[in-house]
């Protein structure tokens, strides 16, 4: 589905449920109140966005931290002529959540998720070992807001 | 047992306990789509759904859970520009503005992360999400502008390449 395939229904639904869905008995039947749809409806169509990737998912969305665990930025200056190497052996550690590509002489970027931050700098050096690489961290020390605003 | 049933009711101080646990685990890929998503839980995980709802609501209460709702896709709704603007803030200052940062409408992320030496002298990281680079650059132009006088250099790090992404799981 292209997003142009969004109708004004699937847009509401999107820029309106990104947070605040209720807790009650019938929740979908309230969510789609306060949208101006049915019930029926916002299930039917919940279903076929998650079905086509325009969402990777609906429900709660847990901060790492409260449940014990940790996430940490890191990055690293991977040769080009390695770079694919790197990535796979990077992406093979479970530990690695994201890894993004990017243009700068810092050209790969991953997130470790561990259980604790014992645990992700034991990450971080395994890493380092078997990538030879300097690994550098970037552990998040403050965050200034964390709300998805993406009007479609 | 109306008496563990109290109990289940409400959630473990200071932490969580097994029955969160098990919630958590059951929601973290995503919430029933059905009629009564909290009652199929219930059935699922041996609870009443009055459990499974003060829980829930527990969670959010003590921001275990951030929000609940959708989570998009940001590449399938156009949004492939992906741009990791990095600042080199004053440090008096960068709590404070980073604030005013993250509450920019075109800034998803915001985080205050530490510097490496000449390699790295950035400390603000605000993440931008745009349809297009042209976009993007126009968007660091309006954190620049909040950040006037008090950032020594920028840059911006455009994602050219997805090489993993899964959901965080951090049960189990």
């Amino acid at each position: 589905m292209a997003d142009d395939a969004l109708d004004a229904t699937d847009r509401a639904i999107i820029n309106g449920l990104q947070g605040g869905f209720p807790v009650c008995e019938r929740p979908y039947a309230e969510a789609a109140a306060r949208l101006g749809l049915d019930e029926a409806t916002l299930l039917a169509r919940l279903r076929r966005l998650l079905d086509a990737g325009v969402l990777t998912r609906f429900g709660p969305q847990y901060r790492p931290e409260a449940l014990g665990g940790t996430t940490c930025l890191a990055a690293m200056a991977v040769p080009p002529e390695h770079f694919d190497a790197v990535a796979e052996i990077v992406n093979g550690f479970t530990a690695v959540a994201h890894n993004y590509a990017r243009d700068h002489a810092l050209n790969m970027w991953f997130v470790v998720a561990t259980a604790d931050a014992g645990a992700a700098d034991a990450a971080l050096a395994d890493i380092q070992r078997a990538t030879g690489l300097d690994v550098l961290a970037f552990p998040k020390e403050a965050e200034y807001c964390l709300d998805l605003k993406l009007p479609v | 047992m109306p008496g563990s049933e109290a109990a289940r009711l409400t959630a473990a101080p200071g932490g969580l306990d097994a029955v969160d646990r098990a919630l958590v685990e059951a929601t973290e890929a995503g919430l029933p789509l059905a009629e009564r998503p909290y009652h199929v839980l219930a059935d699922r995980l041996g609870l009443t759904p009055e459990t499974v709802m003060a829980r829930l609501r527990a969670l959010a209460d003590g921001g275990v859970i951030r929000r609940t709702g959708v989570v998009p896709n940001h590449y399938r709704l156009g949004y492939v520009a992906n741009g990791m603007t990095v600042w080199d803030v004053d440090d008096a200052v960068v709590d404070t503005l980073g604030a005013k940062v993250g509450g920019l409408d075109c800034v998803s992320h915001c985080y205050r992360r530490p510097r490496h030496g000449a390699q790295w002298p950035y400390n603000l990281f605000a993440m931008v999400h745009a349809a297009d680079r042209a976009t993007v650059t126009v968007r660091a132009g309006r954190i620049a502008d909040v950040l006037a006088g008090h950032y020594r250099a920028h840059a911006v790090l455009y994602s050219t390449r997805i090489l993993k992404k899964t959901g965080l799981r951090v049960s189990s």
